[in-house]
């Protein structure tokens, strides 16, 4: 209905401006997005890439957008969010942590433009920022992770050691160690978002150490191909569902479904309604979706997975609740406490049981 | 904190795996760069290579015919570079970085539908009796082919630098273009022939990531791998054996780091991360910026 009213008021605009008529709103809205990676990795970006393709569908000719790949976090992507801006994009996604600092560099610049950052922390009049709780889909995934492991390793791939994924890392950690309590992480910093073949290898020695589940903050589907030439691995779906990859070695998944927050924001934009917000969402609305558990988890063990899931979903159970203790044993969480966001957004070690050091 | 589990056996098999993709790529620059010609478009060729290497395994189901066919699709980018600098004389260094971009976004374009789609996979040559002797079997004995392919070819190159007359052919038309041009040898022919050899090479390094160590296709999947076979020929002053050393170090190193973490042993991933290139800038800098060929990179035209 909403989308039949709004392509019926373009059809106005655009007859009006035909007549000659002063129009307000004839001009397209333009979409900018800067992905990380390739809109073909099969992860991360290709699910923006997605949002980005619902903005389309939803407005039709009312929206134009542009879209640059791989990206470098730094300095270069301060000059693509610069050529985009000056090239007339009234809202741009900047859809990587790494770009926090050149987004609100550039926003500086152009305090006409609107922006949106993914996952980071720092805002400003024409910058929001969004964020999925992706540690509520690990809080699953070590769930079944811990139960189907018989060699108690599980090898964590991960990317940077920024807040994002050390909370996945302990989320994941603190539901395998609730069902088995002899689980042990292997941690692996692979320092890249995307690298196949530096995944692949991550994957290999992960599984040579003796690791029969691999988790992935990574965002190729690389160690899903690793863990299934060896065999015996389980492994998950990161950023995208990797269905291609089930039933074995994938066994569940973590979807990002960006494109209802893509399509709302770009709407703001058209209607003038868009102010700067922090957007942390996650299963309950629907940006963290948890892909079907395939059959080679056993049936009790995916009951009860999806039972945490719904419990997660609806509020009644939090993934960081207490009693929870520091790495160094010091008390984080007092019994049936709960993580505020703040804490969770900055958060910067690991929990009780993790062995290891944080990179700096 | 245990190196217990670290296997050795498994890190110097693995560790040959990881560099079999720079070695087959860095091969062919070594005599693309001894005949004379800067092509910085290996990263490009590389992932044309790996593309058009796994649609042809995935259409024929035979990972032979997919590595033909990945050095055919190097070479076929190659020879865009190779008219552009050699007939049109444009200028080695803009041309190559241009062929790595071309060569990314055709590879993207060619991959559309490939993602996602497992290749078939490339049987492990079990040499009999050789892969059963403890330790030295499992490093040296249970590859794929390609890994000893990579090996005969460090060899070959050899060989045909020291002690064949077409190598030396091909290393005066690299020192001195003109001397050799006065000597009756056709310069720009010598070269494109290397030149497709280069971009042959770097298509088996290619295909070798998507075929065999990923194995599958992604956009972008060689990730630098093209730039670091360019450094390993520096690294190796521009002989065959000193590259297969430079290549072992950097596969070596990320294979190492990777195993350290997941061991959890406290050694500063980034001062490992780096040692290659440092390796590489002593080495440099020792030698005296190596022996690079006389005429590397400049433009030959038979009038001047």
């Amino acid at each position: 209905m909403k989308r039949r009213t709004l392509l019926a008021s373009g059809a106005g605009a655009a007859t009006m401006a035909m007549l000659g008529l002063p129009a307000r709103a004839q001009e397209k809205t333009k979409v900018g997005f800067v992905f990380v990676g390739p809109i073909g990795d099969g992860g991360w970006t290709f699910e923006h890439n997605n949002g980005r393709l619902a903005v389309e569908a939803a407005f039709g000719d009312a929206v134009e957008t542009v879209y640059a790949e791989n990206v470098p976090e730094g300095p270069d992507a301060e000059r693509v969010m610069t050529q985009m801006a000056l090239g007339g994009a009234d809202l741009i996604f900047t859809t990587s942590f790494g770009y926090m600092e050149p987004t609100l560099n550039v926003a500086a610049k152009f305090p006409n433009v609107k922006f949106e950052h993914a996952t980071g922390y720092m805002r400003a009049d024409n910058v929001s920022t969004y964020s999925a709780r992706f540690y509520e889909g690990r809080a699953v995934q070590g769930h079944i992770a811990g139960n189907l492991t018989k060699s108690n390793k599980i090898g964590y791939i991960g990317s940077f050691p920024i807040p994002e994924v050390i909370r996945g890392i302990n989320s994941a950690f603190i539901h395998a160690r609730k069902v088995n309590p002899d689980v042990e992480f292997k941690i692996v910093w692979a320092f890249t978002w995307f690298d196949p073949a530096k995944e692949a290898d991550a994957a290999k020695v992960l599984i040579e150490q003796g690791c029969d589940v691999v988790l992935q903050h990574t965002d190729s589907t690389a160690p899903q191909a690793a863990a299934q030439a060896a065999g015996n691995v389980y492994t998950f779906g990161q950023a995208s569902d990797m269905g291609e990859y089930a039933p074995m070695p994938r066994v569940s998944s973590i979807i990002d479904n960006w494109a209802p927050y893509y399509v709302e924001r770009t709407k703001a934009v058209m209607d003038g309604t868009w102010t700067s917000v922090d957007t942390w969402d996650g299963i309950g609305r629907g940006m963290v979706g948890i892909g079907e558990i395939s059959d080679a988890v056993p049936a009790d063990v995916k009951a009860s997975a999806e039972a945490l899931r719904d419990s997660i979903a609806s509020g009644a159970y939090h993934p960081f609740t207490g009693p929870l203790n520091k790495q160094d044993g010091s008390a984080w969480l007092a019994d049936g406490e709960v993580a505020d966001d703040g804490t969770l957004a900055g958060l910067g070690f690991y929990v009780e049981g993790i062995e290891g050091d944080i990179p700096s | 904190m245990d190196f217990s589990s670290i296997n050795p056996i498994l890190l110097l098999a693995s560790l040959m795996v990881a560099a079999t993709p720079i070695i087959l790529a860095a091969a062919g620059e070594l005599i693309v760069e001894r005949a004379g010609v800067l092509n910085l478009g290996v990263e490009g060729m590389m992932i044309t290579g790996a593309i058009t290497g796994f649609i042809a395994t995935v259409t024929t189901g035979s990972p032979w015919i997919g590595f033909a066919a990945a050095a055919v699709g190097g070479a076929g980018l190659s020879l865009l570079f190779g008219f552009l600098t050699q007939f049109l004389l444009s200028n080695q260094v803009a041309t190559g970085l241009a062929l790595t971009l071309f060569g990314l976004g055709l590879s993207a374009l060619l991959g559309q539908g490939y993602n996602g789609i497992k290749a078939p996979e490339f049987p492990k040559i079990d040499i009999p009796v050789i892969s059963d002797i403890p330790v030295l079997g499992p490093i040296l004995c249970s590859h794929d082919p390609m890994v000893y392919v990579g090996l005969g070819l460090i060899a070959g190159i050899w060989y045909f630098l020291k002690y064949s007359r077409a190598g030396l052919v091909l290393r005066a038309v690299g020192e001195n273009h003109e001397a050799a041009h006065a000597l009756g040898y056709h310069v720009i022919r010598i070269r494109i022939l290397a030149i497709m050899f280069g971009g042959a090479c770097a298509g088996l390094g290619g295909a070798y990531i998507s075929l065999v160590r990923v194995p599958q296709w992604t956009d972008g999947m060689t990730a630098g791998a093209g730039w670091i076979a360019l450094a390993i020929v520096v690294f190796a002053s521009w002989r065959p054996w000193r590259l297969l050393i430079g290549a072992y170090l950097f596969g070596g190193v990320t294979v190492l780091q990777l195993n350290l973490q997941a061991a959890g042993i406290a050694i500063p991933v980034e001062y490992l991360a780096m040692s290659p290139y440092i390796a590489t800038i002593l080495v440099l800098v020792l030698m005296s910026a190596g022996r690079a060929p006389g005429s590397l990179g400049k433009i030959f035209h038979a009038s001047r």
